[in-house]
């Protein structure tokens, strides 16, 4: 008989042997020798997890109890690997190509990244599983307690609840070590994964083992154990229809919903091929973890005593039959049942609850400084260790609490039915682009509600969560309202009953709450990616074998950063790449760049998504990520616009007074030049007219009058005369009609012409100074019209400088580019306001002599304008200064 | 007693014309060339009929002729207004302000003296 220290040092012997197999695991990985480790026959053994100590205890003991419907546990999951290609498949490529963590992830990632849905999700599945997780910790002890006690009967002693505590402490420390050496970005375990395997043969090896001694050992070979079992109540047991199908539904559902499963199943798949081959291989090993089941439950109940537990046949048998190495065996299979499932269903849960709850809210409080950096991965591996102490702590706790009491099978299926509310959600979430986050919400917790009230709460018995009068009676006396007969229907089985209601209940919530919601733009993307994962991928790729296009990574970064950004970071990485061109390779490091920029903009969430999308063998068209971008940034555009559209108004309507201010002018100034005009012709009119009719009236005027009349007449029509020449010439320049006449020819000559002609026939002489005049400048230039700005500077200074000595210098200086040419003369300087103004026609300063139209100088101006030069004026020292320029 | 007439002209040849004009008349004819003083050189002169031009030196003629017809002593004065500007808004502005007769130069003079006779006809 094994004593007690034996089977703890066996215990201790067994977890140190793991413990060095997943430390050889992650050295091989991390030197990259590490494939055989991802092999198809590691992937089948991983998802022998399903079993825990549940199937290897309690298939035993449901088979005493039940007869052949245990079978039902192994049908679902044989059926979903069966048909793998129909959901499974998809499940997987769509966990690959979305960098799915957990099923908490994946249900959030589905219905646009939704917190709330992944937090809804952890805690139904922490509420869920820690029941489960208890379970094993008390299969542990409870198998212990066998050794003390071989009949059974009793629960062990206070020594082995310590060592409930011990072994929860080890589990703890081993998916601690494991689970969260570093932060993979595909969450990958490579030492859990092959102790688990090793622990899936352990658990078949130690289950057929039993089975063989049974068969061969005490009932003496195969025909003697069929008579047995045709004899035995099993035999006898009959299929109740609807709890099969109800169980099978419920095990297919929990095999793809539980997290652990969820873990193994879809975040540590290496490759799809390896789904491929388990389709077949795993439905044999469940086959195989169920041959012996019936017979050791036959054996048992003829060879032991009426009260034994027949959870523990496994166990009880060989001690019953003196075959203690045999039982510890047998305790081996069962505690590597138990202790893969607390280690993988932690690990799954902890990734949930850092993922999910932790880090948001230490991001809240990080505040918008936070950045993706090394303490941040800190953080996040601290979270994941606490939570993996809490959640196993949260199991000790619950079955310190349960007392270890029920069935195991009862306890697992409760579980069962509480991680199935996931499945419509899921299927939706895959299958159904309609479905939106407020009908998954809504699915999720009115199954979620229906699972406690109507399983999870009367599990408790009555009078503990729910009075026996409201279990019997319903709350407030409604009938109906019953918590194991819903809306009247009574007489089903308790455990139909809730599959029945929460699943029904859950999908009509889920698709009527798709229904009538409208998807935001990230729901509607994701569910394309999710629903159509085939259509676009051809195969699924890792990060690293990535054909991401540089154009592509650009054109999205310009979407989220801007241009000019997106342009300095790839042209910055480009150069450190060590090439000039301007895209550069698209290599992890840079990846993470873009994206770490990315997500300032856009969250890290979205960033993430997008470049993973356009990396990882995308499942989605370069163009509805753009449809995306654009869809975010049309908010930002929205306002940017309405900003714009009020400054383009302030603008356009600046502009419009604008215009009407300088039409305005523009007409004023119309008017004004043509009663200016109608003035200078009209002025000299009146007087030819009034005199000419003097003249013809024959008043009997003397003949010195009639000359004074007629000399009159004569020198109003020359005024008419030059101001009608002087328009037109005004208007020729202006037009730019004027064709020049270029010659070479001498400034002193041109000047002298102009002074002759200024000269001839003035009545007020000014003096002219051309002493200081360098008669060696040649022009090259329109001579004539050069003179007209002489003539007009000249005759204008003969008739306003009002000095006593009327004197007019000119002199004129050449540099290599230009001749400047002075003419100052003595007079009184014209007033400093009308400076601006001399220019412009009509613009008589003294307008006492009458006879200027005021046109001369606006002439000057043209003529210069045209001949390239131009025209100042300056007030001088004693006098008034014109300084004329023209280019050589 | 000569009937006076007051001349606001700055166009030396005009205000020779009209003078020549007017005196042959039997009027007596004062000129008056800057417009800043004008008015009050009809304060002075008290004349029977005034003749003013539009655009002056100093003072617009139609400035005059609002301060003028302001002043209650002037408001029957016959003021004959001459303009070379040519624009109708002159025209309605003077007759707004009350002008007694608006001219367009150039004139004939059988014109203005019919209009001097039609204004200082008792």
């Amino acid at each position: 008989m094994a004593s007690i220290n034996l089977l703890i040092a066996v215990c201790l012997t067994y977890v140190a042997f793991l413990f060095l197999v997943a430390f050889a695991a992650e050295r091989a990985a991390a030197r990259g020798r590490g494939n055989w480790l991802r092999s198809p026959l590691v992937y089948t053994l991983s998802l022998s997890i399903y079993c825990t100590a549940w199937t290897f205890y309690g298939a035993v003991g449901y088979a005493a109890r039940s007869g052949m419907e245990f079978i039902t546990i192994y049908l679902g999951p044989s059926l979903v690997m069966i048909g793998w290609w129909w959901f499974l498949r998809k499940l997987v490529r769509v966990g690959r190509t979305q960098r799915v963590t957990s099923v908490a992830d994946l249900i959030s990632s589905r219905y646009g990244k939704s917190n709330v849905l992944a937090i809804v999700v952890t805690i139904m599945a922490v509420i869920g599983v820690t029941p489960y997780i208890a379970l094993q910790l008390q299969s542990v002890t409870l198998s212990l307690s066998i050794f003390s006690d071989p009949t059974g009967t009793t629960d062990g002693g206070m020594n082995l609840v310590s060592a409930g505590f011990w072994v929860a402490l080890g589990l703890a420390l081993f998916t601690v070590l494991f689970g969260t050496r570093n932060l993979n970005a595909n969450e990958r375990h490579n030492g859990v994964v092959i102790a688990i395997a090793v622990e899936a043969v352990v658990k078949l090896v130690a289950l057929l083992a039993v089975g063989i001694f049974v068969v061969w050992g005490v009932a003496g070979g195969i025909s003697e154990m069929m008579v047995r079992i045709d004899n035995s109540d099993i035999g006898q047991w009959q299929v109740d229809g609807s709890r099969w199908t109800a169980l099978t539904v419920l095990s297919g559902a929990a095999f793809l919903c539980l997290p652990r499963m969820f873990q193994v199943l879809v975040v540590e798949n290496d490759d799809e091929r390896h789904l491929h081959i388990a389709s077949w291989a795993f439905p044999i090993y469940l086959m195989m973890m169920s041959l012996f089941v019936v017979p050791i439950a036959v054996v048992g109940l003829d060879l032991l005593p009426e009260n034994s537990n027949p959870d523990l046949f496994v166990l009880t048998v060989p001690l019953s039959q003196g075959q203690g190495g045999l039982a510890i065996l047998s305790f081996l299979g069962g505690f590597s049942s138990a202790t893969s499932m607390v280690i993988v269903a932690t690990l799954a849960l902890s990734t949930m609850v850092s993922n999910h709850v932790v880090m948001p809210i230490w991001l809240s409080f990080q505040g918008q400084g936070a950045t993706v950096s090394g303490d941040v991965r800190n953080v996040v591996i601290f979270a994941r260790r606490v939570s993996i102490l809490v959640i196993i702590a949260l199991g000790y706790l619950y079955y310190r609490v349960s007392g270890g009491s029920g069935a195991l099978a009862a306890i697992g299926l409760i579980s069962f039915i509480g991680v199935a509310q996931f499945l419509p959600a899921m299927i939706g979430g895959i299958f159904w682009r309609g479905a939106t986050r407020v009908g998954a919400l809504t699915g999720l917790l009115v199954g979620f509600a229906i699972w406690t009230y109507t399983s999870l709460l009367p599990s408790f018995g009555a009078d503990v969560v729910l009075s026996f009068p409201l279990l019997e009676q319903g709350p407030f006396g409604v009938e109906w309202l019953r918590p194991q007969a819903l809306f009247g229907i009574k007489g089903i089985d308790p455990t139909v009953h809730a599959v029945l209601w929460s699943l029904l209940l859950n999908t009509s919530g889920f698709i009527f709450g798709s229904l009538v919601s409208f998807p935001k733009p990230l729901e509607r993307l994701q569910g394309a990616q999710f629903v159509n994962v085939f259509a676009n991928s051809g195969h699924a790729h890792g990060w690293s074998g990535s054909a991401a296009q540089s154009e592509d990574l650009m054109v999205m970064a310009q979407r989220i950063l801007g241009g000019a950004e997106a342009q300095k970071l790839f042209r910055r990485e480009a150069q450190i790449q060590g090439h000039d061109r301007y895209l550069p390779e698209p290599t992890p490091d840079f990846l993470q760049r873009v994206e770490r920029e990315m997500s300032a903009s856009v969250g890290a969430a979205t960033a993430h998504a997008m470049i993973s999308q356009l990396v990882g063998g995308a499942s989605v068209s370069v163009q509805d990520l753009m449809a995306v971008a654009d869809e975010s940034a049309q908010m930002l555009e929205y306002s940017n616009q309405l900003e714009a559209k009020s400054s383009e108004l302030l603008d356009t309507a600046r502009q419009l007074r604008d215009v009407n201010a300088k039409l305005t002018q523009i007409s004023v100034q119309k008017d004004a030049f043509l009663s200016q005009i109608s003035h200078e012709l009209r002025t000299p009119m009146t007087s030819i007219r009034s005199f000419s009719e003097i003249l013809r009236d024959g008043h009997e005027l003397k003949a010195s009058v009639q000359t004074k009349y007629a000399s009159i007449i004569h020198v109003e029509a020359i005024r008419l005369t030059r101001l009608l020449d002087d328009l037109l010439d005004l208007s020729v320049l202006e037009n730019g009609q004027v064709s020049l006449n270029t010659e070479t020819g001498s400034l002193a000559d041109v000047i002298g012409h102009a002074v002759t002609t200024t000269q001839a026939g003035a009545i007020k002489q000014i003096k002219i100074d051309v002493s200081d005049l360098d008669t060696s400048i040649e022009l090259h230039t329109d001579l004539d019209r050069l003179a007209q700005v002489f003539i007009n500077l000249i005759s204008n200074a003969q008739k306003y400088c009002k000095s006593p000595e009327p004197k007019l210098f000119i002199k004129a200086t050449k540099t290599d580019n230009e001749v400047c040419i002075f003419l100052t003369d003595n007079g009184l300087p014209i007033p400093m306001e009308t400076h601006a103004l001399i220019f412009e026609k009509f613009s008589r300063i003294n307008d006492q002599d009458g006879s200027g139209a005021g046109l001369g100088l606006a002439i000057c101006r043209e003529i210069m304008i045209r001949l390239g030069g131009e025209i100042d004026y300056v007030p001088a020292a004693r006098g008034n200064r014109f300084v004329l320029r023209l280019p050589v | 007693m000569k009937k006076r007439v007051l001349l606001v002209e700055d166009e030396p040849n005009i205000i020779e014309a009209i003078t020549f004009l007017l005196s042959r008349e039997g009027w007596h004819v004062d000129t008056q060339t800057d417009g800043a003083t004008a008015v009050k050189r009809v304060r002075e002169l008290q004349p029977d009929l005034l003749m003013l031009d539009h655009m002056l030196p100093g003072k617009s003629g139609l400035d005059i002729l609002i301060e003028l017809r302001s002043d209650d002593q002037f408001l029957a004065l016959p003021i004959l207004m001459l303009t070379a500007r040519g624009q109708m808004r002159d025209r309605a502005e003077a007759e707004a302000a009350g002008v007694s007769r608006f001219m367009t130069k150039p004139f004939s003079n059988t014109e203005v003296l019919a209009a001097v006779r039609d204004l200082t006809r008792n």
